[in-house]
C-alpha cells in the first residue's frame, strides 16, 4: 500500500522501455499530472458535497439527501445542470477578459499542485524552490478575480474586486512572513526536505505562532468566511462573479474549492508533518496520512465559514496589517534567537 | 495627483439584504457613503384605498398583509380601532387570546429579525436556528388559526374561536423551551467578537433624535428610550403582566439587536403569565356586535406595539357598512425617516448592518 502510486509509476516507466527513455519520461510526466487534474477537479466537486453536508449538520438540518446514495451524486448533477445553462454575456462586458476569467481561474491551482508532495516520493515535480514557486503562482490568482470583476462592469463586481486586491496584498505579507520562521529552521524551499524535516516534531509544536497567522492569512486568501469579502453575498451581492452564470459560475465556485486544498495541502506540508504519520502509526500508508491531515484542516475551515459572520473590510486590512504582520516579525525574531540559543549550547 | 470620483450605486430594490423590495441609491466615495436616498413603493398595493371598498370584516386579512411576519398584531390594531368607533366591549378571555398570539406572533417576527440580521452579518448558522423555532411558533398559531403567516385571527368584539383543547400546554411546553434557545443565540451571535466589532457604535441613533423623527419600537429603546405603549399606555389586559421593557444605551447596531434579544425573554415571561391566568377565566371569546357592523359616524384612532414600533390605525366612518376611510400609521415607513443621515459616512457592508437592525417590513413601508 505504501508505495502504490509509485509502484504504479515504476510501473508504467518500466512498461514503455522501447520507447526512447525521453519520450517514456513525458509519458509518465502527462501521467502523473493528469491524475492530478483529476483528483483535484473530483476533489472540488465533492469537497461541495462535504460543506453542504457540514452546514447542514450544523444547522440543524440533514443537507442533500436525495441524488445518489446519501446524496452523494448531488454536486455531480448540480454541475450537469450548471453545464447546460447558457452563460449569459450582458451588452457592457469586456467579451474577452470576461470570458478569459473563467478559463483561467483553474490555471494558478492547477500549476501549484504540481510541486505538492502527496506522500513520499509523491510529487509530481520534487522542485528546488517549490514553496518560493507556490507562492509566487497562487498569488497570480488575484489577477483573475481582479479580470473577472473588472471586465463585468458592475459596480458590486468591481468592489468586490478592488477588495480582492486590497486582501490578497496584505494577507500575502504574513503568509509569507510566518513561512519564512519553517523557513529558518530548515534551510531549505524544497517541500520534501521541510517534510523530511519534520519528522521527530512538527513546526505547528515548534512554530505555533507561525502556524496561527499562516492559517487564518490562508483562509483569507481563498476568500473563505469570516474574510469572504470579495463574495459577501449580504453586501455586494455575489461581489466579482455577479454576472457570471452557468458553468462560467461554476468554474469560480470550484476554483474556490481547489484553492481551499492548496491552503490545506500547504498548512499539511508546513506544520502537521506533511505524510509523516503521528505516534508512530507506519502501517497507514504515507499518502493517507497526507489526505487525513489535508481533510482534517479542511473540515476546520468549513466549520469556520459556518459559525462566524463577515469581518468589515477595514477591520480585514487593520486586523492584516496591525496584528498579523508585526506579530509575524516578532516571530521571526524569537525565531532567529532561538536557533542562535540553539546552536549555542550545541544540542 | 489621483483624481478621484464619486459614483451611484443602486443598492436594490433587488437585493439580498434589503429585505423584500427596498432601493437605497448611494452615492459612494469608495466604499464610504456620502449620500444616500431610500426610494419605496416597490411592494405599494393600496391597502388603504382597498379598505374603502370593503366592509369593516372584511379589511382584517388586508391588515394582514401589512406585516405578514407578526400579523396577528396588525389585525389587533385595527379591530381596536373598530372597537372603539363602536364602543364594543371585548370579552376577557378574548383578550388574553389575544395577547397570547399576538405574543407568539411577535417572537415569530423578532425570531425573524435576528435571524435575517445575523445572515446580513453574514453567519449563515443563525439564520437557520432562530428559523428552526420560528417553525414551532408558526405550527402553534397554524393549530390556532389555520394559518401560518396570514393569521387573521381577531374579529370586531374579540376573536375567531377559542384556542384548540390541549393548545394552551403546548404553547406553555413550548416557552419552557425557548429561554435555552435565546441562550443558544446569545451563544452564537450576540457574544460573537466579530459581530460585536460589526455592530458597536455602528449607525448611531441618539435619544433625541429618535424621538424628533418619531422612531418607535425596539430601535426606540435600542437608544435608551423608555418607551413601550404596552408599558407606557397599557391597553387590552397588558396592566396585568409583569414584564421589563429592555432599553439599549449607545443606540447603535448592537443595542437594537440586544433589544430584541432581551425582548424575546420578556415574551416568553409574558405569555407564560397569560396562560396561568386565563385559566381561571371562562366565558365567550366574541362580544355582543351586531351581524352587519354599521359603526356610528365618527372617527377613532388606536395604536398598539407591534414588533416594528407603533402601529396607529386611523378609521373614519360614514355610518355605511364600509369604512369612509383607512390610514395605518406603519412603524416600519416612519423608523426609514432617518435612513439617510444614519447611513452617512459608514462603509458598504454597515449600510446593510444598519438597515438591517432598523427591522423593516416592506409590506408595511409600502402598504
Amino acid at each position: 500500500m505504501e508505495n502504490l502510486f509509485v509502484g504504479i509509476a515504476d510501473g508504467l516507466r518500466s512498461s514503455l522501455g522501447g520507447l526512447p527513455p525521453e519520450l517514456g519520461e513525458a509519458i509518465v510526466m502527462l501521467v502523473k499530472l493528469v491524475a492530478i487534474l483529476v483528483f483535484i477537479l473530483v476533489n472540488a466537486l465533492w469537497l461541495v458535497y462535504m460543506e453542504r453536508k457540514v452546514a447542514g449538520y450544523m444547522q440543524a438540518r440533514i443537507g442533500p439527501n436525495r441524488v445518489g446514495p446519501k446524496g452523494l451524486l448531488q454536486t455531480t448533477c448540480d454541475i450537469g445542470k450548471l453545464i447546460c445553462k447558457e452563460i449569459i454575456i450582458h451588452k457592457d462586458t469586456d467579451k474577452v477578459v470576461f470570458m478569459l476569467a473563467p478559463v483561467l481561474v483553474f490555471v494558478p491551482t492547477l500549476m501549484v499542485f504540481a510541486v505538492i508532495p502527496f506522500g513520499k516520493n509523491m510529487a509530481a515535480i520534487d522542485m528546488n524552490i517549490g514553496l518560493l514557486y507556490l507562492l509566487a503562482i497562487a498569488s497570480t490568482s488575484t489577477i483573475i478575480f481582479w479580470m473577472a470583476g473588472w471586465a463585468s462592469n458592475n459596480k458590486y463586481s468591481l468592489i468586490g474586486s478592488m477588495r480582492s486586491v486590497a486582501q490578497m496584498v496584505s494577507y500575502e505579507l504574513p503568509m509569507v512572513l510566518a513561512i519564512l520562521g519553517v523557513i529558518m529552521i530548515t534551510g531549505s524551499l524544497n517541500m520534501s526536505d521541510i517534510i523530511a524535516a519534520q519528522e521527530h516534531t512538527w513546526f505547528i509544536f515548534t512554530q505555533p505562532i507561525a502556524f496561527l497567522i499562516f492559517f487564518i492569512a490562508s483562509v483569507s486568501e481563498c476568500n473563505r468566511a469570516p474574510f469572504d469579502l470579495i463574495e459577501g453575498e449580504s453586501e455586494l451581492v455575489n461581489g466579482f462573479n455577479t454576472e457570471y452564470g452557468g458553468m462560467a459560475f461554476a468554474m469560480f465556485y470550484l476554483a474556490e474549492y481547489a484553492n481551499m486544498l492548496v491552503c490545506c495541502a500547504m498548512v499539511t506540508i508546513l506544520f502537521l508533518g506533511g505524510w509523516h504519520a503521528p505516534f508512530g502509526l507506519d502501517f497507514i500508508p504515507s499518502w493517507l496520512w497526507f489526505f487525513i491531515k489535508m481533510y482534517i484542516v479542511m473540515f476546520v475551515i468549513m466549520q469556520l465559514r459556518w459559525t462566524y459572520p463577515r469581518i468589515r473590510v477595514d477591520q480585514l486590512m487593520g486586523f492584516g496589517w496591525k496584528v498579523l504582520v508585526p506579530l509575524s516579525l516578532a516571530n521571526i525574531f524569537v525565531t532567529g534567537i532561538g536557533m542562535y540559543i540553539y546552536r549555542a549550547i550545541g544540542w | 495627483m489621483i483624481r478621484t470620483q464619486e459614483y451611484n450605486l443602486n443598492f436594490g430594490p433587488q437585493h439580498p439584504s434589503t429585505h423584500g423590495v427596498f432601493r437605497i441609491v448611494l452615492t459612494l466615495d469608495g466604499e464610504r457613503v456620502v449620500k444616500a436616498e431610500p426610494i419605496c413603493g416597490y411592494l405599494h398595493r393600496g391597502v388603504e384605498k382597498l379598505a374603502e371598498a370593503r366592509t369593516y370584516t372584511q379589511v382584517i386579512p388586508y391588515t394582514d398583509r401589512l406585516d405578514y411576519l407578526a400579523a396577528m398584531l396588525q389585525n389587533w390594531g385595527y379591530v381596536m380601532a373598530v372597537e372603539k368607533l363602536m364602543q364594543v366591549e371585548v370579552p376577557e378571555r378574548a383578550e388574553y387570546m389575544r395577547v397570547i398570539c399576538g405574543e407568539l406572533s411577535r417572537l415569530a417576527s423578532h425570531l425573524i429579525a435576528i435571524g435575517t440580521y445575523s445572515l446580513d452579518i453574514g453567519a449563515f448558522t443563525g439564520f437557520l436556528l432562530a428559523f428552526r423555532e420560528r417553525e414551532t411558533t408558526m405550527d402553534l398559531l397554524e393549530e390556532l388559526t389555520g394559518s401560518r403567516m396570514t393569521l387573521s385571527y381577531a374579529r370586531i368584539g374579540g376573536v375567531a374561536d377559542d384556542a384548540p383543547e390541549g393548545w394552551l400546554d403546548k404553547v406553555d411546553k413550548f416557552m419552557d423551551q425557548m429561554p435555552a434557545c435565546i441562550d443558544e443565540y446569545d451563544g452564537l451571535i450576540t457574544g460573537n467578537e466579530i459581530f460585536q466589532a460589526r455592530t458597536m457604535q455602528i449607525g448611531v441613533l441618539k435619544p433625541e433624535t429618535a424621538i424628533n423623527y418619531s422612531i418607535s419600537g425596539p430601535s426606540l429603546r435600542g437608544s435608551g428610550v423608555d418607551y413601550d405603549l404596552r408599558k407606557a399606555k397599557p391597553y387590552s389586559v397588558y396592566d396585568r403582566f409583569d414584564f421589563e421593557v429592555p432599553l439599549g444605551t449607545n443606540g447603535d447596531c448592537f443595542d437594537r439587536f440586544d433589544c430584541r434579544m432581551k425582548e424575546m425573554r420578556q415574551i416568553v415571561r409574558i405569555v407564560k403569565q397569560a396562560i396561568e391566568q386565563i385559566r381561571e377565566i371562562d366565558g365567550p371569546v366574541r362580544g355582543k356586535v351586531p351581524k352587519v357592523i354599521k359603526p356610528p359616524a365618527g372617527d377613532a384612532y388606536a395604536e398598539i406595539e407591534t414588533s416594528k414600533g407603533i402601529i396607529g390605525y386611523y378609521v373614519v366612518s360614514d355610518g355605511s357598512p364600509k369604512p369612509y376611510r383607512v390610514h395605518v400609521r406603519r412603524p416600519s415607513f416612519i423608523n426609514l425617516g432617518y435612513l439617510d443621515e444614519m447611513l452617512r459616512g459608514y462603509l458598504v457592508a454597515d449600510v446593510v448592518a444598519i438597515l438591517g437592525s432598523l427591522d423593516i417590513m416592506l409590506g408595511e413601508v409600502d402598504c
